[in-house]
């Protein structure tokens, strides 16, 4: 059982392999979006081969102190032949200028994603850089290191190191976590999951289709050793967590409809007029047959169920009626929950019965196409109690959505100058 | 003025537009599945597969050319927010 991390002192991985971050135990929201109970750590590492050193990762630039400190006890300056930043958010990139002006003779290498970030950070401070791909890799002499390109978790630039001697993989954030505790090792520390899987759900699930890709380069690996850019450090089976990575970027239960296209129609409406319409759409797009549609009253639902929900499914249809010149604030609500899934290629459109304005369809229309969804038919307003007429405009809409769905919708020509 | 006709794929949408247009103006207004991001050229955010046609677009300049390297964009990928159509029958879809 290893002891606390001392102040200043480096912990050792390994002969030669050493964690030399920062913990921040007063930290209670990072940023913005995400919550700690107690803090989190900002992990650096520094491997030691025959032919030079290696330092993977920085801290938040006011920790440098501190990193430079637990630096200096396992290696010198001019030692450092490498610097490697599997992530240039501002929480491990902080310390590289300052490190970069103490360590003239070292060579840093990023991803080929992470080229204009480091303009954006180092304002041309010194721009000598490596950009790697995966299957690049250092040589230290006695040690190699190896990169994985892991795009978007949590930026488009992140990368993965895998230290083949050791088969250790500095994984930056992803199998991280906001959880600092100084007995480091998962195996001595407090429980964190809740914060393992929270960050999961903040930092990865937007990405999921990149964890998927993250996961087929990382389970063939001899894993020994997990070392991430935040949290616990996963030397007690951290096969386990890449197992639970896997699980949580499947699915729930099982999808009946799982060869179906889903359309969900998601409405609201104080009156009934807007619920009509949404009727009107679910079985249009019903009668085309070839889709699962499936109708819900956001009002008698909670916003992270129908997330679940949308996550899953292929088109999404809005209903809302228009109140002082908006939408209503639970459509507002659940769209800006979206972030944290991916929605991007779904099919989109809006709905929804107003007095004198109207404002409510396009600017859910608009959001929409904020949120990379397709929105290729435009919406349908109905004044006050819809008409049949427009109640068949609604049940075209949704005929249409499910075609489109389908793959099954003419081809349209039009002219640039008939597109306002 | 010349015209040059762009197909959509992802919505069924052809457009006729004048030579000199950028994929990026009729996109978003045909409601097509290609997102934007800087707008700018760099995020790679709008790359595009030109399915057929790939001769009718204004060649990449340096920029679009090296970030499309950058991210090891497949051959016949544009960046929507750059490329120029020229005339004759263009094809795309998103990436
Ligand atoms: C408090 C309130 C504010 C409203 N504000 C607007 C508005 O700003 N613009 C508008 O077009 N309609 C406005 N309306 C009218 C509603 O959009 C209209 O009654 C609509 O038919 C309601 O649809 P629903 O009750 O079926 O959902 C407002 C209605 C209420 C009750
Ligand atoms: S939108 Fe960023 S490259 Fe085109
Ligand atoms: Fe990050
Ligand atoms: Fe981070």
């Amino acid at each position: 059982m290893p002891g606390l991390v001392s102040p200043d002192g480096a912990l050792e991985l390994a002969p030669g392999v050493h964690w030399i971050g920062a913990l921040d135990p007063t930290l209670r929201s990072f940023d913005i979006i995400l919550k700690t109970a107690n803090g989190t750590s900002y992990n650096a590492y520094c491997v030691r081969g025959s032919a030079g050193v290696a330092v993977i990762d920085t801290v938040k630039e006011s920790f440098g102190d501190t990193f430079f400190r637990r630096l200096e006890s396992v290696a010198d300056y001019g030692e450092i032949r490498a610097i490697v930043l599997n992530h240039l958010e501002p929480d491990h990139s902080g310390a590289l200028p300052e490190l970069l002006r103490r360590a003239p003779g070292a060579r840093l290498y990023i991803s080929s994603r992470g080229q204009m970030m480091l303009k954006g950070l180092l304002h041309g401070d010194r721009l000598a850089f490596t950009p790697v791909q995966t299957g690049d890799g250092i040589d230290l002499g006695d040690r190699h290191l190896r990169f994985l390109k892991t795009p978007y978790l949590h930026w488009p630039d992140t990368q993965c190191t895998w230290l083949e001697e050791e088969g250790f993989l500095f994984s930056g954030d992803v199998f991280g976590c906001h959880f600092c505790d100084a007995r480091m090792f998962n195996d001595a520390v407090g429980d964190f999951r809740f914060s393992f899987e929270y960050y999961y759900a903040h930092i990865m699930r937007p990405f999921r289709a990149h964890v998927l890709e993250a996961l087929e380069l990382i389970e063939p690996l001899p894993l020994k050793l997990i070392a991430p850019a935040h949290g616990p450090i996963l030397r007690d089976a951290p096969g386990r967590y890449v197992a639970r990575y896997r699980e949580l970027s499947a699915s729930g239960l099982k999808n009946e409809a799982a060869d179906e296209k889903t359309l969900l129609v998601f409405y609201l409406s104080a009156y009934g007029n807007t619920r009509a319409m949404a009727e009107a759409v679910a079985t249009g797009a019903e009668a085309a047959g070839g889709v699962r549609v499936s109708l819900y009253d956001i009002e008698g639902g909670e916003v992270s169920p129908f997330v679940d929900l949308i996550e899953e499914a292929d088109g999404l249809v809005f209903g809302s009626p228009t109140i002082n010149g908006d939408a209503v604030k639970p459509v507002w609500d659940l769209l800006s929950s979206l972030t944290a899934v991916n929605v991007r290629g779904k099919l989109g459109a809006a709905f929804g019965s107003y007095g004198w304005s109207g404002e409510a369809v396009p600017m859910v229309e608009n959001r929409l196409r904020g949120l990379k969804l397709r929105v290729p038919m435009p919406g349908v307003r109905a004044r006050l109690i819809p008409t049949g007429a427009e109640l068949d405009e609604c049940r075209e809409l949704g005929r249409n959505l499910a075609l489109h769905l389908t793959g099954r919708m003419a081809a349209t020509t039009i002219d640039m100058a008939a597109l306002a | 003025m010349p015209k040059a006709k762009v197909t959509f794929q992802d919505v069924g949408v052809t457009v006729t537009v004048p030579a000199g247009t950028r994929l990026i103006e009729v996109s978003e207004k045909v409601g097509a599945g290609i997102t934007y991001g800087c707008r700018e050229g760099e995020c790679c955010t709008c790359l595009t597969r030109i399915v057929s046609g790939h001769e009718h677009l204004a060649p990449p300049s340096v920029l679009e050319d090296q970030v499309l390297k950058d991210n090891l964009a497949p051959r016949h990928h544009r960046l929507a927010c750059q490329a120029q159509v020229l005339g004759g029958e263009i094809v795309v879809k998103p990436a």
